[in-house]
């Protein structure tokens, strides 16, 4: 299994900002193929999202991808069955995006061990605030999974320091008061909330939630280490894109934090 | 599980610092909600401790409300059901509900907390429309949300919220039910959070909704105990209430759970009975039983009542349980049908079809309850419901 902040760190090391792409897990049959055409397409790490039926902390796309997936029947164990092994062969690692519950129900470290036995580097629980974390980073410390927190604009200060200390793999800053989704431009409040959390952490910051096109990506990038999009690329894919077409879409977001 | 040995722990007291009841509470929601939910609580017990705001509230709960609420004996059917049954009627408070309670007292802690803008979400319309009234009555902008099936099914409270001057938006994902509703109220706070305060409806949620929603309701409780003591010299043998999100009847036990000898049932209905088939699970920011499949997914309920229509359940119940306090039981939509009209031709009373279930309850299980006094939470009125009943009542016939 890749670990994440390593993996992340030395990519950072090189200069490179960090991309990390979205997708939807168990969306249609050739979801798996997108993920290793993201990482053709320049990816540092993927995000696969393991669907929930009640995701507060998802506007309308993923919502319907969401929607879509369970609807094939996609259940946690599936999205991480067909997961199984891709990580090593792309060289790429795997970060599962996915909602307590469904954790909780299979057990913090059985959960944790079912990714770690499929090479899953990482998971980001939007609904598992710090105060609550404790008993899932224990145990993904445990199966060497790393466990990504989330940071908000809504933080004070003081709050901000204990996050990055309890995240790993990176810290995934919240752009904007908001659940993830589409927007005309760059909130005002990402490349602050970027620059509070590099002021207090080493470990690489990324900014996700409402990134939506290739130059929104560049302007968060002038501070955070990388950027995270989800919706947009997945809006491409539930109208009809083919994975080549998504894929493209990646690459020039890839180009556009390049530079 | 043994209860506290000292007696001076309260079964129904504060939660712990991290929202905890037993084992289940908490506060499970994403990281930019917490410090909304951090301000909410110190708030709450400022205000809670303030005698100030204790007496606006309770000037409010008087004079605008219509508490105390009545308390009332049911002569023909208790003769029928061969038990003393007494009603505590909080389908005669202003906007037909229990409700009122809890959005007075949230309502009046947005203001203090200098909040111009409530969010809430609605099942049957009955919180819906507390809400847009408490609003209305205190100068405040409201947006309720509610699932589409539930719009069409209480079309008529839909039309009340708007008179009131609240704006009704569709929930239009999942089942389209209360739970999509709370859903929708929970991205929207997410959204807004400066201005909004996040006017929950029930004893559910992050920390401290269960316990500020449940001591909003304990004046039920407090009122229906000393009431009953003056009617009957007595306290009532078993407290009965519906369950839902379990408002209603986390206000009524509160009156009377440091009382061992009385009883208390909550009465669920089957296709949402949370504490009776569920299994510990985390959705709306607590931990808490919750129906859902192998998975975590949360599966949708099913009842005739769109005010019980919720797979989960308030955490303070699932601990009630857990230690043995309070019994949870489920009825079925027909038995719920029956006890509604029961109630209506024989003590003249159109009751909820929510609290409907109270009754089916204990319609059902009279004979081990024989000459015992009963005391059942009336916690709404059934105007509401008239129109659907009447459809289920013409498809039975035909």
């Amino acid at each position: 299994m890749i670990d994440l902040e390593a993996h992340l760190r030395q990519r950072r090391a090189e200069g490179r900002k960090l991309f990390v792409p979205y997708v939807s897990g168990g969306l249609d049959a050739e979801w798996v193929d997108l993920v290793r055409a993201f990482a053709d397409a320049g990816a540092d790490a993927v995000e696969v999202g393991i669907p929930f039926s009640d995701p507060v902390m998802d506007g309308p796309t993923i919502q319907e991808a969401s929607v879509r997936s369970l609807e094939r029947g996609t259940t946690p164990h599936t999205v991480v069955a067909e997961l199984r092994g891709v990580s090593d062969e792309i060289g790429v690692p795997l970060v599962v995006m996915t909602y307590y519950n469904i954790v909780f129900r299979a057990g913090h470290r059985r959960f944790a061990r079912e990714l770690a036995e499929a090479s899953i580097s990482g998971a980001i629980l939007p609904d598992l605030p710090l105060e609550e974390a404790g008993p899932w980073v224990e145990a993904a410390d445990e199966a060497g999974v790393a466990s990504v927190l989330l940071a908000a604009p809504t933080a004070p200060d003081e709050r901000l320091p204990r996050i990055c200390e309890r995240s790993r793999g990176f810290v995934y800053a919240v752009s904007l008061l908001g659940v993830t989704g589409e927007r005309q431009s760059l909130a005002t409040t990402a490349v602050g909330m970027a620059e509070r959390l590099k002021a207090v952490t080493d470990r690489p910051v990324i900014i996700g939630i409402g990134i939506s096109s290739a130059d929104q990506a560049r302007e968060a990038c002038s501070v955070a280490d990388g950027i995270v999009m989800a919706s947009a690329l997945m809006r491409l894919r539930l109208a009809g894109a083919s994975v080549q077409e998504v894929a493209a879409a990646a690459r020039k977001v890839r180009e556009a934090i390049d530079g | 599980m043994a209860l506290a040995p000292s007696s001076s722990v309260p079964v129904m007291g504060t939660p712990s610092d991290d929202g905890r009841f037993g084992r289940f509470g908490g506060r499970f929601v994403p990281e930019t909600l917490v410090p909304a939910c951090q301000e909410l609580e110190a708030a709450f017990r400022d205000a809670w401790g303030d005698p100030t705001f204790r007496a606006e509230y309770d000037h409010l709960l008087r004079t605008y409300a219509n508490r105390p609420s009545l308390l009332s004996e049911c002569t023909r059917l208790s003769e029928q059901l061969g038990l003393r049954l007494i009603l505590k009627r909080e389908d005669l408070n202003h906007t037909g509900s229990h409700k009122i309670n809890n959005v007075l007292g949230q309502a009046l802690l947005a203001k203090r907390m200098g909040k111009t803008k409530l969010i809430a979400e609605t099942g049957a319309g009955q919180h819906g429309v507390a809400s847009a009234t408490a609003a209305a009555l205190m100068g405040l902008e409201c947006v309720v949300y509610m699932g589409e099936v539930d719009m069409v099914r209480q079309s008529l409270n839909v039309f009340r919220m708007k008179l009131l001057g609240a704006e009704v938006r569709p929930a239009m994902s999942g089942s389209r039910t209360l739970k999509d509703a709370v859903n929708e109220a929970m991205r929207a706070w997410v959204s807004d959070i400066a201005d909004t305060h996040y006017l929950l409806g029930s004893v559910m949620g992050p920390h401290p909704y269960p316990w500020m929603v449940r001591e909003f309701h304990r004046v039920i409780g407090d009122e229906a105990r000393e009431q009953c003591r003056e009617m009957t010299g007595a306290d009532p043998d078993v407290v009965v209430a519906c369950v839902g999100g379990g408002s209603n009847a986390a206000g009524i036990f509160s009156g009377f759970a440091e009382l061992p000898a009385v009883r208390l049932v909550g009465v669920e209905p089957a296709g949402g009975a949370a504490v009776g088939r569920g299994v510990p699970g985390v959705v709306h920011g607590m931990l808490s039983y919750l129906m859902q499949d192998e998975f975590g997914q949360v599966q949708e309920a099913e009842s005739v009542s769109a005010g019980l229509d919720y797979p989960g359940v308030g955490p303070e119940h699932s601990h009630l349980a857990d230690i043995g306090r309070a019994e949870y039981h489920p009825v079925n939509d027909d038995e719920v049908i029956d006890a509604f009209q029961l109630m209506a031709r024989t003590e003249g009373i159109i009751p909820a079809l929510e609290c409907a279930h109270a009754l089916a309850w204990i319609s059902r299980e009279r004979a081990t309850m024989k000459g015992q006094t009963v005391l059942m939470n009336l916690s709404g009125r059934g105007d509401k419901d008239v129109a659907q009943v009447q459809s289920i009542l013409d498809s039975r016939m035909s």
